[in-house]
């Protein structure tokens, strides 16, 4: 089966050579734990222990009665030391439970969640999109009437500079990456599964398709960023637009990360909570490594089992180099969302404070937008504020993958501009 | 060394994080790269191999007054204006470069240097500098030369002994143009219905590798053709805008009976198609824009060689379609990913 070729992207070095060939291996238990009350996105849960309180390794800790959101548990045998708040790295302030870990725990146990629907299952273990993104799964499982899901889609791309932790979940862990597909094209009533990686992984569409079996596909893809991003790996793999304002079901496709198709194999057919997440730490550390990491480990743990940052780290980033956020503070918690961290060399990093060179009309941001946007004017009426101007462009359509402002020979901070005017269009309201 | 904790200096910003490593100053220089075997090849048979005893460099210090009055023009404006320095974008050194190879080796340095200087500081640094332009800097210099000295540009007295092995069949009965371009020997065979015979297909060879009668950039076209595919190669330029144009001067000069090959190498076509119709600048930044941008340019170059008053059609065929690139973009605004109609 061919792929389609979406317009634009870039193809930024994949420095993914530090990691891809090493195992996961099991972070050191840390001392203390910061377990957001919102590690999704949707509706924040409300705590459900106290200061003092016993809490076993999979136990509920929070939850809240809303469509939109997730549940968040209890990732090690302990003692609540305090229930307070937190910064997470978007910046936001949010509840948050700090447990004292037990010094001796068993990986292997933990609370089961109770027996149901798989559905309900998935959002009783607090399942989110692993990949980056954090929404709620279960939502997701949960299409509009009137456009049903004819394909489940997995992304197996990890297009994303320097991350493989994606990879090596594909490649220790293929069997349960086909179990979470098979599970979630049952629930939506698909008939078709797809997982797509990129063809930078040879090896992990192997062992895909050794398991795989003749009712999922594996598809090979081009590396070519932002092969991953959901509506373009829907149009390489089913040839369609979704339509703009549309769900992916729209297109009748759900689209998942191999990660959270794991986690829901976990969670139907072992009970298992979301409690921890394989990532990969990299860039300038000492020792990069691939990492099971309990949810709610502070990033500054994280860092020291990977031997610290190296000399000539500067910017440390939540996520990959292209849509991650920047850390402004490493005592923040690993959260579901969290698929990695990189710490960028000094002399990688894209400028912070950019230059007064006026745009040379070169249109290499327009070439590279995958959705077809004109970032240079877009970026001329975000500048000044015109949000009636950035509409009629179709700001709302840019999905912040970053190809432009990574092209742009002057460094015009593009992705800036487009993200506090989509805020700003977003906020007055929908206009006719 | 390990932070432990928040209170270290962490450096914040937007994403994406990682940016591609060329810069304006490295595309400049892959154009300038890109032009030097021409240039290059232009000095060599310009002013050594071709060059009659007693006779000074032509080439040469064509290429100083061009490169330093553009240079030294916007250096001064920028100082005068009390604006940032910004020559290490090396884009006036491009111009300067251009404009040279869009000069014949006997251009008077004074007046290259006031084509330099109308360039850059009329238009360039009057409009805002790199960016803001709307016409292309040396193509400007050079039309002002055009129009303000008329028939400077195509008066081509040579030395004696320069083109030697080169001379033009039936050229007995070219003596009132003799030394004049092949182009306006073709002009003038056209216009007397082809009573001289000039053989274009002979002309092929001269003007791929040594063609002295004209401008500097026009000594080597297979040299011109190699460092516009290095730069298409390389995604320094988009294939759009001189396919369209080649192609157009191609089918055009073939519709109106002429050579289409020699059409294509004679003239300014292929420094304009691969050098100055691809500045960023001055031409569209739609994919199917810069495409139609290349034919406009072939159409209006073609119109203007056969029937045009002035020998200079290339010049002004690209200042009217830069022009006219701000409603190419317009009129050829792409559609957005999941939408069935374009933006507009």
């Amino acid at each position: 089966m061919a792929s389609r070729k979406f317009m634009g992207g870039v193809h930024p070095p994949d420095s993914k050579e530090a990691t891809r060939g090493l195992v996961t291996t099991r972070a050191a238990l840390p001392d203390s734990l910061i377990v957001p009350m919102s590690q999704h996105l949707g509706a924040p849960c409300a705590p459900l222990v106290s200061k003092g309180d016993r809490v076993r390794r999979g136990q509920i800790m929070g939850n809240v009665e809303a469509m939109v959101s997730a549940p968040v548990h209890s990732p090690v045998d302990g003692e609540v030391a305090s229930v307070g708040t937190t910064m997470v790295a978007s910046g936001q302030t949010v509840a948050a439970v700090v447990i004292t870990p037990d010094e001796e725990q068993d990986y292997e146990t933990f609370v089961q969640i109770p027996e149901g629907e798989p559905c309900d299952m998935v959002r009783a273990a607090g399942i989110v999109g692993l990949g980056g993104a954090a929404f709620p799964t279960t939502v997701k499982l949960h299409p509009p009437n009137d456009s049903p899901v004819h394909t489940v889609i997995l992304n197996g791309c990890e297009c994303e500079p320097y991350l493989t932790c994606d990879h090596r979940l594909m490649l220790e862990r293929p069997e349960r990456i086909v179990a979470g597909a098979r599970l979630m094209r049952d629930m939506v009533g698909a008939d078709r599964v797809v997982i797509g990686v990129e063809d930078n992984k040879p090896d992990a569409v192997e062992a895909l398709k050794s398991v795989a079996g003749s009712d999922v596909e594996v598809l090979s893809l081009p590396t070519h960023y932002p092969q991953g991003a959901e509506k373009q790996l829907i149009y390489a793999v089913l040839g369609a637009e979704v339509t703009h304002g549309k769900l992916p079901a729209s297109a009748g496709a759900l689209v998942q990360n191999v990660g959270t198709a794991a986690a829901v194999a976990d969670a139907v057919e072992l009970r298992r909570p979301l409690i921890e997440r394989t990532m990969t730490v990299t860039g300038a550390v000492v020792r990069p490594r691939n990492m099971t990491v309990l949810l709610g480990t502070p990033i500054s743990h994280i860092l020291a089992e990977a031997g610290g940052l190296s000399a000539d780290a500067g910017r440390v980033i939540s996520g990959g180099p292209m849509t991650g956020m920047a850390l402004a503070d490493l005592g923040l918690p690993v959260v579901k969302g969290t698929s990695g961290i990189v710490a960028l060399r000094q002399n990688e990093s894209a400028p912070a404070v950019y230059g007064d060179q006026a745009c040379i009309r070169c249109a290499r941001c327009a070439d590279a937008c995958p959705m077809g946007l004109q970032p240079f004017t877009m970026g001329v009426h975000a500048n000044r504020g015109d949000w009636d101007a950035c509409e009629a462009l179709h700001m709302l359509d840019c999905i912040e993958c970053g190809c432009c402002s990574f092209i742009c020979p002057t460094r015009r901070p593009l992705v800036q501009l487009f993200r506090r005017a989509k805020h700003a269009l977003l906020s007055r309201g929908k206009r006719s | 060394m390990t932070e432990t904790n928040g209170s270290a200096r962490m450096q914040v910003a937007s994403s994406p994080h990682i940016s591609a490593k060329q810069g304006v100053s490295s595309i400049m220089l892959w154009v300038v790269g890109a032009l030097a075997p021409a240039a290059i090849w232009a000095v060599v048979q310009m002013d050594f191999v071709n060059r009659a005893a007693g006779e000074p460099f032509l080439a040469l210090p064509l290429f100083a007054w061009c490169i330093g009055a553009t240079v030294g023009t916007e250096a001064l404006w920028n100082r005068i204006a009390g604006k940032p320095q910004t020559l290490k974008d090396c884009s006036a050194l491009v111009t300067g470069m251009l404009l040279a190879m869009a000069l014949p080796p006997r251009t008077p340095w004074w007046m290259a240097l006031a084509a330099g200087i109308v360039a850059i500081g009329l238009a360039k640094m009057l409009f805002g500098g790199l960016g803001w332009n709307l016409f292309n800097p040396a193509l400007v210099g050079r039309a002002f030369i055009a129009i303000s000295w008329v028939g400077v540009l195509a008066q081509q007295k040579v030395p004696g002994g320069w083109f030697e092995g080169l001379s033009v069949p039936g050229s007995e009965s070219l003596d009132a143009i003799n030394g004049a371009t092949r182009l306006a020997i073709m002009a003038a065979d056209r216009a007397a219905d082809g009573a001289y015979g000039y053989d274009l297909a002979a002309q092929y060879q001269p003007l791929l590798f040594t063609n002295l009668q004209g401008c500097l950039g026009e000594v080597s076209a297979a040299l011109l053709i190699l460092g516009g595919l290095v730069l298409i190669a390389r995604g320094i330029i988009d294939w759009r805008i001189p396919a369209g144009y080649i192609g157009t001067v191609a089918a055009l000069s073939w519709a109106f009976g002429s050579d289409p090959l020699f059409n294509v190498l004679a003239g300014g076509v292929l420094l304009g198609a691969f050098f100055m119709a691809t500045d960023y600048v001055t031409s569209p930044m739609t994919r199917s824009g810069r495409l139609v941008f290349g034919i406009g340019c072939g159409l209006f170059n073609v119109v203007g060689r056969f029937y045009g008053p002035m020998p200079e059609s290339t010049t002004f065929a690209i200042l009217f379609m830069n022009g006219l690139s701000p409603l190419i973009d317009r009129a050829f605004t792409p559609r957005t990913f999941g939408w069935e109609k374009r933006r507009g």
